[in-house]
């Protein structure tokens, strides 16, 4: 294992509500992210799964700069990433871009590709038309589109086509760190398998460091190395792909596993049998009863991550 | 042998553009029995909700049928005038769709949708209606019903909101119900009851689904029997067991390994997935009587 090149220590994030009336105001906090601390390897894949509204989007903002933490610290290669040393909005796109969930949505419908492509190029000092050319030209064949494709416009792409483009014009500056938001799951599932390929060949051929967002628990299990669990705006258990997908420990991870439809639990023999019920602690030492949504408007109940295996991490009530 | 309850027959639909007919379903024939789930899957523009929508009756133009018979309890659907197809509607056959934000409407009461049911075909008066619909809302397992019974739409959570859906379509006790994609807007908790609740109350009044999704876990979760859908054709027809265990069209074949499978991860590696080709750019196979074109490479795995 690398040293690891991004770190997030107790990220906080609180919304403040103002909910009042004209005889005065009573403000309350939305806990939308509490106490999460994870960092990312070189080459690493890293994927945060839950339900919408746990939180998992707006930690994934605060390291793309989107979304300021109102505690805890981020660090990029151990230089800090937010509070008054904080890089710029350019310095910080260098390291940190995004892949966004929707192809449809994210790509300008009135530039064509190359203009789409070239604009962060320029951005950044890069001025000379002919290097602007060619890193297009290598991208567009990274991304297994052709370099005449690129005078054209979104609208006469396919789909999966469309997210090609959205990878390139994310990986166009080199990041080290791309954050993935849900990266294959507006696409038809003919076209995912081979976004999911692609995603996994440019990891290898330029050692990037992924940050996946995503709830499709297939998907996570096929190309994370590592996973974190959060359930409402926690994180409820992280570990290797392997002790979360094969012995989840926490309710939440196994409830979640076990609400995923699979074509595999209607065949007899399935293809590689795994036991998924190691049972490491009793239900009640939670202390979060998972049938019960939590108030996000409270400061989250008094619990701790304790370490059950090696880098497998649980949360159990420390009351 | 009991008689099928739906019986779709060598049915051919296509798009008219003056007087070309560009055709988009060759020659689907498939039964579903009483009380059956049968399940259609396929990627998208196959041809699964144009399907749907023959037997509902809700082809607009340029839609049109071309061919064959839709026979459900006797009746050709397709032959079926515009009245007696507006009483079967919602009655006798009723659909839920993908996304239950755009399917009920914004400015009633969620109780107001589901009590209309009760009106248009038992005839019931509105007091009655709305003790009916707040019924219906416990049924589907919606908490605290006399109250969310006046919530407007946006009030409620995208899965009560497909159980509000569940409850207008199922109101009546059809004897089909079309899932158009129930559940691919929600939350995969959620996704999970609400698939467990379409199964339930199913089952508990042997209402016939079809089910229609591009998610074979679904499918599998769900349904009794499964055809599988490509560029317009059916491909293939099997029980779910046999269908995943043993699927015989490469198609099939080819869509079973391009999705990642939980489990399905060796240790010491990944399973290269299968690619598909992306979508049917090629639209002149459809016109050909053989739509099954070899578009998968077999043996490209690793």
């Amino acid at each position: 294992m690398t040293a690891p090149i991004l770190r997030v220590e107790d990220l906080h994030v609180r919304f403040s509500m103002s909910g009042g009336s004209l005889f005065g105001s009573s403000r309350h906090m939305l806990h939308a992210v509490n106490g999460v601390t994870f960092s990312l390897a070189k080459g690493e894949c890293l994927s945060i799964v839950g339900e919408s509204g746990c939180g998992k989007t707006t930690t994934a903002l605060t390291i793309l700069g989107l979304q300021q933490p109102t505690e805890g610290t981020i660090s990029y290669r151990g230089q800090p990433f937010t509070g008054p040393n904080a890089p710029t909005r350019m310095q910080r796109a260098k390291a940190v871009q995004m892949v966004f969930q929707d192809p449809y949505a994210s790509l300008n419908p009135r530039q064509t590709v190359r203009k789409s492509l070239s604009a962060p190029l320029r951005l950044h000092g890069i001025t000379a038309a002919s290097e602007i050319e060619a890193r297009i030209e290598v991208m567009l064949k990274n991304v297994g589109l052709t370099p005449e494709q690129a005078n054209r416009y979104p609208h006469e792409f396919s789909g999966g086509q469309r997210q090609r483009i959205g990878i390139a014009r994310a990986l166009i500056l080199e990041p080290e760190i791309v954050v993935l938001d849900e990266p294959v799951s507006a696409l038809d599932l003919s076209i995912r398998a081979q976004i999911i390929n692609l995603l996994l060949d440019l990891k290898e051929q330029l050692s990037l460091s992924y940050l996946m967002i995503s709830h499709d628990l297939s998907v996570v299990e096929h190309m994370s190395d590592r996973v974190l669990v959060m359930y409402f705006g926690e994180v409820v258990e992280s570990g290797g792909w392997q002790q979360i997908f094969q012995t989840p420990a926490h309710p939440y991870t196994r409830r979640l596993i076990a609400a995923i439809p699979n074509v595999d639990d209607r065949i007899s023999t399935p293809p590689n049998p795994k036991s998924r019920d190691l049972i490491v602690l009793k239900n009640a030492e939670f202390g979060t009863d998972t049938r019960v949504t939590p108030d996000v408007f409270r400061p989250p109940s008094q619990s701790k991550l304790i370490e059950i295996a090696e880098q497998h991490w649980v949360r159990i009530s420390s009351v | 042998m009991t008689q099928p309850l739906l019986d779709i027959r060598n049915l051919h639909l296509g798009l008219r553009l003056g007087r070309d007919l560009h055709p988009l379903l060759n020659d689907i024939s498939f039964q579903i029995m009483p009380g059956e789930a049968y399940g259609l899957v396929g990627e998208s523009g196959s041809g699964k909700s144009i399907t749907s929508l023959a037997v509902m009756g809700l082809l607009r133009k340029p839609l049109s049928v071309s061919g064959g018979e839709i026979i459900f309890k006797d009746r050709n659907l397709l032959t079926l005038p515009k009245r007696e197809m507006r009483r079967l509607r919602g009655k006798n056959v009723a659909m839920i769709f993908q996304e239950p934000m755009t399917a009920l409407n914004p400015l009633s009461t969620v109780g107001r949708q589901i009590a209309e049911m009760f009106i248009l075909h038992q005839g019931k008066n509105w007091r009655e209606a709305r003790r009916l619909a707040v019924d219906s809302l416990a049924r589907v397992r919606v908490p605290n019903p006399e109250r969310r019974v006046n919530d407007y739409p946006h009030q409620m959570s995208g899965g009560l909101r497909q159980r509000v859906m569940i409850a207008i379509a199922l109101a009546c006790d059809p004897d089909l119900l079309i899932a158009d994609e129930p559940t691919t807007a929600l939350d995969v908790t959620v996704q999970a009851e609400v698939l467990k609740l379409i199964k339930d109350l199913c089952a508990e009044r042997q209402t016939a689904v079809l089910f229609i999704s591009h998610d074979l876990g679904v499918i599998a979760a769900v349904c009794q029997r499964v055809g599988v859908m490509y560029a317009g054709c059916l491909v293939e027809e099997n029980s779910t067991d046999r269908l995943f265990s043993d699927p015989q069209h490469p198609y099939t074949r080819g869509l079973l390994g391009a999705l990642p499978r939980l489990g399905g991860r060796l240790e010491n590696g990944r399973q290269r997935l299968v690619d598909i080709d992306s979508i049917i750019t090629d639209r002149s196979i459809l016109t050909k009587t053989r739509c099954i074109a070899p578009r998968i490479k077999e043996g490209s795995t690793p």
